[in-house]
Parts: C-alpha cells; sequence; structure tokens
C-alpha cells in the first residue's frame, strides 16, 4: 500500500512530471502536458484524484483531473469570476490610468482538499484574489464572496506580490475543525474563517513589512507560503517576503523568527513537520533584490526549537556556481523525507529530515511545485 | 456562412477539429461566431476569450485578411462572405 511520501509530482514550466518510489530511489511515472506550464498539481488524498492547473501562454489557466495518476486526463471547468466583477485600482496598481478592470481568472496559484469528511468540496486560490470552493468533487466552482467582499480588498488594500495583481496562494484547512480555514494572499496576508467562509479575519498582528512606508499596516503583507502543523493547529508558520514568522496563538499574532547572521531569512517557501509544531525548513535565496542562492550554495535551513535556531543542510547539495531559488509550493514534506525544485529545474530530495541530499535529476523545466501524494 | 480557419494548435485541446478544413458558421458578428464555435465544439471560447468575453491577450482573429478592432466586445461584422483567421500570436519560448 503505497503511503503519502511515495508519488511525487514537478509541475513545472513545461509539462507535469510524476515520479513513484521504488526500491529506496525515485523511478519516472510519466509526464503529462509536455510543454505547458503546470503551475500546481497535487493528488487529492480523499479520492486519489490528480488535479493540475495549467496556464496557457495563449489560451489561459485550465483545470484537468485524472482519475488514473495521469494516464488519461479530463478537463473540466476553470472556475469563472462572476460577470461584473472588477479589481479595483490599488495603492501598487499596474495601471493607475484605469480605475478597475474586469476580474478574471489569470492564474491557478493552488489547488487544496476540503475536510477528510466531505470528499467533494475543493478548493481553489487564484490570481487575482479570489477563492473558489467546489461541493461536487471540482465539477463547479463558485467564488467565496464574503472574502472576495472583504473590505479591505474593496478598499484597495490587496495588490499584487510577484505578479500583477494579488493571489491566493496557500489554503490550509484545520484538520480538527472543517469550518476554519486560512488563506495566504500576496500581498495582503492571512485571513482566517472559523465559520466556514461566511466571515473572514485578518490575521497580521506582529508582521512588519519593510517595501512599505508604514511597515505595520493591518493589510498588505505577503506571506510568501503559509503552513500549519497538522497535530498542533493553533501553530503557524509563514516564509514572508520580510523574513520567517511564526504563530502559536492560531495566527492571532506573529513572532519574526528569522535567522540572525544566517541564511534563513528571505525565501519563498517553508515546511513544517506533521507532528512537531516547533521544527520548520526553509529554502533561503539572498534577499528581497538579489533572488538568487545565498553565497552561490544551495541549502535548506531546518530548525527544531521555534525558530530560536536554524542549521544550514547542505551535504548533496552544490555549494558553488549555484543560483537557484526554490518557488513557494516546490517544497515540501512528509514524515521524514523532503523534497524540493528550484528555478533552474533541479530538484533534490532527503529520507533523513534533510541531513543528506540527493539528486532527482538537474535538466527539469523551472519547477512551479512539487508536491508529495 | 462566415469561413472560419483556427490554428493548429488548438487541435490538441480539441481533437475534433482536425481536419482542418474551414467551418462555415452562420454569425452576424465576431461575438455570435465565438458563441456558435464554443456550440459546436464545447470549451473553445474559454480558449479564446477570457471570463469577461473578451478575446485574450496571444490570441488574435483576423475577418478577411485583417485584425479585428473590438477585442473587448468582439462587435466587429461578418457578412456570408467573410473569411475569418483565428491565430495565437508569437509569444513565449
Amino acid at each position: 500500500m503505497a503511503q503519502r511520501g511515495d508519488t511525487l509530482l514537478l509541475g513545472t514550466r513545461k509539462g507535469l512530471f510524476l515520479f513513484e518510489r521504488r526500491g529506496g530511489d525515485w523511478k519516472p511515472a510519466g509526464v503529462s502536458f509536455l510543454g505547458i506550464p503546470i503551475s500546481f498539481a497535487m493528488i487529492d488524498p480523499r479520492t486519489g484524484v490528480l488535479w493540475a492547473g495549467q496556464d496557457h501562454g495563449h489560451w489561459g489557466c485550465k483545470l484537468s483531473r485524472s482519475r488514473d495518476r495521469g494516464r488519461t486526463w479530463e478537463e473540466v471547468a476553470a472556475p469563472k469570476y462572476p460577470e461584473g466583477e472588477v479589481i479595483k485600482n490599488s495603492m501598487m496598481s499596474v495601471d493607475p490610468k484605469a480605475p478597475e478592470k474586469p476580474a478574471t481568472l489569470r492564474y491557478i496559484w493552488c489547488i487544496a482538499p476540503g475536510a477528510a469528511d466531505e470528499p467533494q468540496r475543493l478548493y481553489i486560490g487564484t490570481e487575482p484574489g479570489g477563492l473558489f470552493v467546489s461541493d461536487d468533487g471540482g465539477e463547479t466552482w463558485a467564488l467565496n464572496r464574503p472574502l472576495w467582499d472583504h473590505p479591505s480588498r474593496l478598499a484597495g488594500q490587496w495588490f499584487g506580490g510577484g505578479r500583477d495583481h494579488a493571489g491566493i496562494h496557500s489554503i490550509i484547512v484545520d484538520p480538527t475543525n472543517r469550518k476554519r480555514l486560512l488563506v495566504g494572499i500576496s500581498c495582503a496576508g492571512t485571513f482566517e474563517t472559523t465559520d466556514g467562509g461566511a466571515s473572514w479575519t485578518v490575521r497580521n498582528t506582529g508582521l512588519k513589512s519593510s517595501f512599505l512606508p508604514e511597515p505595520n499596516p493591518e493589510v498588505g503583507h505577503d506571506p510568501h507560503f503559509v503552513a500549519m502543523c497538522s497535530a498542533s493547529t493553533k501553530h503557524l508558520w509563514q516564509q514572508n517576503h520580510c523574513g520567517i514568522w511564526k504563530s502559536e496563538d492560531g495566527a492571532r499574532t506573529w513572532a519574526n523568527v528569522s535567522e540572525n547572521g544566517g541564511p534563513a531569512n528571505f525565501g519563498f517557501a517553508i515546511a513544517v513537520d506533521e507532528k512537531d509544531p516547533q521544527a520548520a525548513w526553509v529554502a533561503p535565496a539572498v534577499s528581497d533584490e538579489c533572488r538568487v542562492a545565498v553565497g552561490g550554495a544551495l541549502c535548506i535551513s531546518r530548525t527544531t526549537d521555534g525558530g530560536r535556531t536554524w542549521k544550514a543542510l547542505r551535504e548533496g547539495l552544490p555549494q558553488e556556481q549555484c543560483y537557484d531559488v526554490v518557488f513557494r509550493h516546490s517544497l515540501d514534506k512528509a514524515g521524514d523525507r523532503l523534497a524540493f525544485g528550484t528555478t533552474t529545474g533541479n530538484v533534490y530530495w532527503s529520507d533523513d529530515r534533510g541531513e543528506r541530499w540527493r539528486c532527482l535529476g538537474c535538466h527539469f523545466p523551472l519547477v512551479y511545485s512539487l508536491r508529495f501524494a | 456562412m462566415a469561413s472560419v480557419a483556427l490554428t493548429k494548435h488548438l487541435h490538441r485541446f480539441f481533437p475534433s477539429l482536425a481536419p482542418s478544413a474551414p467551418i462555415e458558421i452562420q454569425a452576424g458578428s465576431v461575438a455570435e461566431l465565438i458563441g456558435a464555435l464554443d456550440a459546436r465544439f464545447p470549451g473553445l471560447a474559454g480558449y479564446l476569450c477570457d471570463d469577461s468575453g473578451s478575446l485574450r491577450p496571444h490570441v488574435n482573429v483576423f475577418v478577411d485578411g485583417r485584425p479585428i478592432r473590438d477585442r473587448l466586445g468582439l462587435t466587429d461584422a461578418l457578412d456570408a462572405a467573410s473569411a475569418v483567421h483565428v491565430m495565437q500570436a508569437l509569444s513565449g519560448g
């Protein structure tokens, strides 16, 4: 019986690559959508359905599913913004002459299963900032209105980070309470609902955003990725644009746990241990201004004491002439296994919590997402 | 009936488009034509237009050899003799 961590999905700029664990190594197990950018792919653990978001350069964003691990695919209707919805001009609008423009699906940032006891529910986070919900296994999608109509978005406090418009890239369903969700939005911050999406509360207290003239706004932060410890759901972590932050009170307050004098500061991805809320892994990059590997050397930094100290894990990773960056969905963890993929098409994996790394391949296309299944 | 030729790049997603003989469609405007195409090839409109019904940025529609003027509302008129080409712009790498 395959366990989580025995399948690896690479969503890349040129297709979806699937690997399976056999005999202590990873073996290729299929290529889908060759030549087409795959923004995110995951296998729903409740149903076994493989989902892939495509980002065609010409034909727009598409959503496909496979019930046989990628051998055959079915395109399903991608989320669609309701007619008449607009993106308001924001403080960092890409076109200040246009006060608003139609809200249309620009990117599928992430696809997330609902709670274990509602197997037909799925979530999709998109640019320009819509959270979409399906209650029929992905046949149809509806915009979550309370988040879309949140006063902060209507006031123009959401804006693009990395892409032109605000995007929902992190969706966390509390495994102990299906009505509690947290989403990470760049740029806006972390939002929480405890009533199944009927109302949303901003959860940015304690964050600082040095790229803003006022670094402590309620809304406008850039949590590159937000993750929860599934065994202790009050413990959340985020790799923020401005450092690494941790919450021990269910995202009500955040504390900066970036490494003082070490590489673990700027980055995009973060993985949290499933059982130990004090253990987390990040993929450091130089800085906001210069997004390359720190010192030309690749490392994954790990903390096991809640961010008080960090250890740079380098064994098996290139330590010179290296410029790789790990995007937000391209570091994942399953038990003692970790894996990550980079912007220059390198993929590494570890069976011992990051102590030693092995290369899965060095000639992949740019990796947008790497997820265990 | 307007005559429509679609870029062969769409055949990957709509295999029934091939072989690429021109398609005959009765339509008074580009918007009507895309609606009729979508009825015949379900989902095709979503490849050519975004959620708001505007032509996607890297898709070009030519009527009698000229690019359409109204990419937002697709109001360019067609007549029975119109020859329509749906192309993809050259972009990416």
